[in-house]
């Protein structure tokens, strides 16, 4: 008898995480009996919330193979990345102006990279190719020697591509420049190592790998080169002066916890995961046709598909499996009433964007919940294809690309 | 985003799902919108031409539930009614009908379109050669 299935079905496992069971045991003391404020010198409350904070420290260190000493504690991955990238902006302003990213970098990178264009940095914005992956020859055609900081995400929330950050860190190296990476959706979930990547500063979030909210962290390299920043937060000078205010004790200590998981049980969460993963994507193959992947498949986080379901519009498609807990690139599910713009860069056409939905496997998921979602999707899709004028269309042999629409 | 239960209602019943032969000449076919904005409504009209009543309607969208709700009673409002009543449905008594929240409004101004376009295929079949500006002017 297969396990019954509790409804809603959670795939959404990029947005956030729920917290692990053993994270939160971890955690509970840290509101209670040592409820001490790290920063607290003259007593043993503040010694013992200050020695979880440096187990933390050590835990999320060792997670990417970096010092305790070049882990920052902020309070997430956004706040890491304005930190990272104003941070040098500001400090480096005498070297030169300019920064290089990527069009399909989350917002925390570039919204802070509109605002300091609009401070009088200027800033690169690389294409990306059809597999959502950077061209490194279109990075290093955009070095110049007032460049001084690339700022490149590991693995996009959306599409789930891991960029070349070995060789972006390379080339960085290579040229002097400061690198950035945005590795919130990567850390915890394949290997990631400051020093084998040469990044010089790594954002994560401990919501995205099983911690709780609120908590994040910023790696900043200390040796070779020793990256400074200026502070986005003045106050009593916590964390070596780069980010002022209270630590968030029994945060920190669950993002400790969950780092320490991460590592233990990568290798045995990444087989178990890619497993359902394929297993996801074979059965909607084998139940649709004209369904695309967005990105690069080889380059790919182990728990991340994103498809796109021709012919089906995404919140339509969202409303079929409401059960179902997913996020789509559709316009209609966005505050914008624009489509993904992740999307949008791999050239795919506005109507593909419009019609794809981003699954989130994770530690939790299991194979009857695959099972469960790939055949609901099956029978919505096949549903709303027979009431898409679009299918219709095509089945006519109408190309779609080369008709005349109104628009709106 | 929360749907109204009328608009869960025509998603997941749709009425009046189908085609009808474009060549026919009591049928009209309005084709409006475009896939890269996301919503694109076909709806077809049959009338009769002795009383210049629609007997009948169908529809397919590609579109958000909003869309295919609004098309969906689109349909239903046309049965039995004449050509001229049915350019008088307004985008905003599809609004009111299906509770439509302001960032919807656009599926039910589609869906006028989609009626004038429907109705003007018709009558310039029909050698009438007067039509009316298929653009509705969003009131709501």
């Amino acid at each position: 008898m297969p396990m019954p299935i509790k409804l809603p079905i959670y795939m959404d496992y990029h947005a956030t995480t729920p917290v692990d069971p053993r994270v939160v045991q971890a955690m509970l003391p840290y509101f209670t009996e040592h409820f001490g404020n790290a920063a607290s010198r003259n007593h043993p409350f503040g010694w013992e919330a200050e020695e979880a904070v440096e187990k933390a420290r050590k835990q999320v260190a060792d997670l990417i193979g970096a010092s305790p000493k070049e882990i920052v504690f902020t309070s997430g991955a956004t706040e890491s990345d304005n930190l990272a990238i104003k941070g040098v902006a500001e400090m480096y302003r005498e070297k030169g102006n300019h920064i290089i990213t990527c069009v399909t970098e989350h917002k925390a990178v570039i919204d802070t990279c509109k605002r300091l264009e609009k401070e009088g940095y200027r800033v690169t914005y690389l294409p990306v190719q059809k597999d959502g992956l950077v061209d490194l020859n279109d990075l290093k055609a955009a070095i110049s020697d007032k460049t001084i900081l690339i700022t490149i995400m590991t693995a996009n929330n959306e599409i789930g591509v891991v960029q070349p950050v070995a060789e972006i860190g390379a080339i960085a190296k290579e040229k002097g420049i400061l690198f950035h990476t945005d590795a919130v959706q990567a850390v915890g979930k394949i290997p990631f190592n400051v020093n084998d990547l040469k990044v010089d500063m790594a954002a994560m979030s401990a919501h995205k790998m099983y911690g709780p909210k609120g908590v994040g962290a910023l790696y900043v390299r200390r040796r070779n080169p020793r990256v400074l920043l200026s502070p986005i937060i003045d106050g009593g000078g916590h964390e070596r002066g780069m980010r002022s205010g209270t630590l968030n004790v029994p945060g920190i200590v669950g993002f400790g916890k969950a780092a320490e998981l991460c590592r233990l049980e990568m290798a045995s969460d990444t087989a178990r995961v890619t497993a359902l993963r394929e297993r996801l994507n074979r059965k909607l193959h084998e139940g649709l046709d004209e369904i695309y992947i967005n990105g690069s498949i080889e380059h790919r986080l182990p728990h991340n598909l994103n498809i796109s379901f021709a012919y089906v519009e995404g919140e339509s498609l969202l409303m079929g499996i409401n059960d179902v807990a997913v996020s789509s690139g559709s316009a209609c599910t966005s505050a914008s009433l624009e489509p993904s713009y992740v999307l949008k860069a791999l050239g795919a056409g506005d109507d593909l964007a419009h019609s794809s939905i981003r699954f989130g496997l994770g530690r939790w998921t299991t194979e009857e919940e695959v099972d469960y979602v790939a055949n609901k999707l099956v029978s919505v899709v096949t549903r709303l294809r027979e009431m898409s004028p679009l299918y219709e269309l095509a089945k006519e042999g109408v190309d779609l690309s080369t008709m005349q629409w109104e628009v709106h | 985003m929360a749907y109204s239960n009328k608009v869960i209602d025509h998603y997941e019943n749709p009425r009046n799902v189908g085609s009808m032969p474009k060549e026919d000449p009591n049928v009209g076919t309005g084709l409006v919108g475009a896939p890269e904005c996301g919503d694109v409504m076909k709806l077809q009209v049959k009338v009769n031409p002795e009383t210049g009543v629609i007997d009948d309607a169908k529809f397919k969208t590609f579109g958000c539930g909003s869309a295919i709700a609004s098309s969906s009673l689109a349909t239903e409002w046309l049965k039995g009614r004449t050509v001229d009543e049915a350019l008088a449905i307004k985008n905003t008594d599809i609004v009111n009908e299906l509770s439509l929240p302001p960032v919807k409004i656009h599926c039910s101004v589609l869906a006028e379109d989609a009626i004038k376009a429907a109705i003007n295929d018709y009558k310039k079949k029909q050698g009438a050669g007067k039509t009316v500006d298929t653009h509705a002017q969003p009131t709501a």
